[in-house]
C-alpha cells in the first residue's frame, strides 16, 4: 500500500515536472514579453500633442489614430501571456527623449507619430508601417503659392529634427531657391511663425498640417499644396532585437489593417470630429495608405 | 544602459549634405560663443547703467531701477525669449513688423532677439551686482570725493565705480558662466546653438549620448576659457592693499 502511493507520488510529480517544463517551452518568453510578464505592467509611450495620432482628449485620456494601434497591441499582449489583467500604464514621451526612454526601459513601445528610417533602426526596432505621410505645403489661400518654385527667396518654417526640414535643405542647395528656412521647436511654434507672417508656407507631413489647421482660428484660410517631396512611414517603436514582441506587433497590425478594422481607424479620426474640441481634419485615405493596408509591411521610405 | 557607442557618427556627412555631424557641433559652438558675447556685452552695459542708477541720490531714477530689476529677474528666461520672438512684433507698426520679419535675414532676427532677451534677463542680475558692490564702498568715500569738491558724475566715475567694478569680477564671473548655460534656452525659439545641434544630432542620427556629452565638453570649454579670462582680469585690475592685492 504504502509502496503504491510512494509510486503514485513519483508518477505525480514526474507529470507535474513535465507540464511545467511544457509551459516553459510553450512561453520561453524573451526580451519586452518577458519584462511584462515578471513585472505584470505593460508601459506604452504615447505622445501629448500629435493630433490625432496620439495626444490628451479633454478628460486627459491618450487618444488618436495610433493609440488605436497602441490598444489593438495591448488587447494582444493581454492574450499571448494569458494575463487579462495586465495593468498598462502610459509615459509621456517627446521626439528628444524617445528614443533614450526606450533603451533604457522606461516605456515598452509607443505608436504616436515616428518615422522608421534607416538612421533610427540602428537603436530601434519598428513594428509594420501603421501611417503614410507626404511632405508638404501649408500656406495662406491668398497667396497663391502652389508649388516649391513660388516659394524662391520667402521665409519657409520647418520644425526642427524633422525629415521634412532634411528635404528642404537639400532641395534648396540643389536648385538655388535661396528659401530662408527658420525652424522651431515643434509643431505648434512653427503654425504660429506661419500664421503671424514670419513664413509664407510651413513644410512639414500633410497629416500633421491638417491638424495644425483644424486648430487655426480660420481654419479655411488655410491650404495644403504642392507635390510631396517625400514620403515617409510611421511606426510603432520598441527596443532593438526584440523578435519575439515585434513578431506579436506586427501579426497584430497585419490582422488590423486586412481586417478593414484601420480604415475604420481611419475614418473616425481624420474625417469625423474629433475630441476634445470636435474639429475635423478633412483629410482622405491617400493611395499610398490603401497600398499599405492592402499589403502590411515595415519598409522605412527613406 | 542598452547602448552601443559610435563614435565614428561624427565624422559622417549630415543628412543636409553640407558638412559632417562634427562640423554642425562646431557651428552650434561658434553659434553659442557668438550669443554668449554679444548678450554679455548687453547685460554688462545695462546692468552696469541700471546698478549705477539704481544707488543715486534721486529717488525717481532709483525706481525705474528697481522696476527693471523686479520685472526682468522675476520671469522665466523663455517667456522672456518667446515674448521678444512670437509677442513683440505684434505690438509694432505693420511697417516695422514686416522690416522684421522679412527685410532681416530670419537667421539673424532670432540672434537678435535672443540677444536682446538673454542681454536684458542678465542684466537684471548684473545689475543687482554692480548695485550691492556700489553700497559696500564705504559712504566715507563719496563724502570725501563731495567735500573735495567733486560732481556726483566725478565721484562716481574717478572714485566709486573703478572700486565696484573690483569687488563685482568675482560674482559677475559666476553670472557670465550661468549666462553661457542660460544661453541653451534660445534653441527653443529655433537659434542654431550647441543645444540645438545636439538634438538635430539626437532626430537625424538617433545618437542622443553621443551628442549630449559632445556639446557638454563644448560648454566646458566656454566656459573654462571665461573663468580663465575673468581670473586674469581680476589679477591685473587688483590694487596692492586691498583683498588679494600684494601690500
Amino acid at each position: 500500500m504504502k509502496k503504491k502511493t510512494q509510486l503514485a507520488k513519483l508518477v505525480l510529480s514526474f507529470a507535474m515536472l513535465g507540464a511545467i517544463s511544457h509551459a516553459a517551452i510553450a512561453e520561453d518568453l524573451t526580451g519586452t514579453l518577458a519584462k511584462i510578464k515578471e513585472n505584470g505592467v505593460v508601459v506604452i509611450g504615447h505622445r501629448e500633442s500629435s493630433v490625432p495620432f496620439s495626444y490628451y482628449d479633454a478628460n486627459q485620456k491618450v487618444v488618436g489614430y495610433s493609440q488605436d494601434y497602441a490598444d489593438k497591441i495591448v488587447d494582444a499582449v493581454k492574450e499571448a501571456l494569458n494575463m487579462p489583467d495586465l495593468q498598462v500604464k502610459y509615459l509621456p514621451i517627446t521626439s528628444q527623449n524617445r528614443i533614450p526612454l526606450l533603451q533604457n526601459g522606461s516605456y515598452d513601445f509607443e505608436c504616436g507619430s515616428t518615422t522608421n528610417n534607416v538612421a533610427r533602426q540602428q537603436q530601434a526596432d519598428f513594428s509594420d508601417t501603421i501611417f503614410i505621410v507626404g511632405t508638404r505645403f501649408l500656406v495662406k489661400e491668398s497667396s497663391k503659392i502652389k508649388d516649391i518654385d513660388d516659394l524662391k527667396g520667402k521665409n519657409v518654417v520647418v520644425t526642427s529634427g524633422t525629415t521634412s526640414e532634411v528635404k528642404l535643405n537639400n532641395i534648396n542647395d540643389e536648385q538655388k531657391l535661396n528659401i530662408r528656412i527658420i525652424t522651431t521647436k515643434d509643431h505648434g511654434d512653427s503654425f504660429r511663425t506661419l500664421e503671424s507672417g514670419r513664413a509664407a508656407a510651413f513644410l512639414i507631413d500633410d497629416a500633421l498640417l491638417a491638424g495644425e489647421r483644424s486648430r487655426a482660428k480660420k481654419p479655411s484660410q488655410w491650404v495644403i499644396v504642392g507635390k510631396p517631396l517625400s514620403y515617409e512611414a510611421y511606426g510603432c517603436m520598441l527596443r532593438k532585437g526584440d523578435t519575439q514582441f515585434k513578431a506579436l506587433m506586427d501579426k497584430e497590425i497585419s490582422n488590423y489593417q486586412t481586417s478593414g478594422q484601420a480604415e475604420k481607424s481611419f475614418n473616425r479620426w481624420f474625417k469625423e470630429p474629433i475630441p476634445p474640441k470636435g474639429l475635423n481634419m478633412n483629410f482622405d485615405l491617400s493611395p499610398e495608405m490603401k497600398a499599405l493596408f492592402a499589403a502590411p509591411n515595415d519598409k522605412a521610405l527613406d | 544602459m542598452a547602448t552601443s557607442w559610435n563614435w565614428g557618427i561624427f565624422l559622417q556627412p549630415t543628412p543636409f549634405g553640407d558638412t559632417t555631424y562634427l562640423g554642425w557641433i562646431w557651428l552650434g559652438f561658434e553659434m553659442t560663443i557668438l550669443l554668449a558675447l554679444s548678450s554679455g556685452i548687453l547685460a554688462f552695459l545695462v546692468g552696469s547703467f541700471f546698478g549705477v542708477l539704481r544707488t543715486l541720490p534721486n529717488r525717481f531714477l532709483a525706481f525705474i531701477g528697481t522696476c527693471y530689476v523686479e520685472l526682468f529677474r522675476n520671469v522665466p528666461l523663455i517667456i522672456h525669449l518667446f515674448f521678444w520672438v512670437y509677442a513683440m512684433p505684434m505690438l509694432v507698426p505693420e511697417s516695422v513688423r514686416d522690416w522684421l520679419y522679412n527685410d532681416l535675414d530670419p537667421m539673424f532676427f532670432t540672434f537678435l532677439m535672443a540677444t536682446i532677451g538673454l542681454g536684458l534677463f542678465t542684466g537684471a542680475r548684473i545689475c543687482e551686482q554692480v548695485r550691492t558692490a556700489i553700497i559696500s564702498i564705504p559712504a566715507g568715500q563719496k563724502n570725501a570725493a563731495i567735500a573735495l569738491g567733486l560732481t556726483l558724475r566725478q565721484s562716481y566715475l574717478y572714485i566709486i565705480l573703478p572700486n565696484a567694478y573690483r569687488r563685482v569680477l568675482p560674482p559677475l564671473t559666476s553670472e557670465m558662466l550661468n549666462m553661457v548655460k542660460n544661453s541653451a534656452v534660445a534653441s527653443t525659439i529655433g537659434y542654431i546653438d550647441l543645444t540645438k545641434q545636439a538634438s538635430q544630432l539626437l532626430e537625424h542620427a538617433g545618437r542622443p549620448y553621443e551628442s549630449f556629452i559632445a556639446i557638454t565638453i563644448g560648454y566646458v570649454i566656454i566656459n573654462i576659457a571665461i573663468m580663465l579670462i575673468m581670473q586674469f582680469i581680476e589679477k591685473r585690475v587688483r590694487l596692492p592693499g586691498t583683498i588679494g592685492g600684494k601690500a
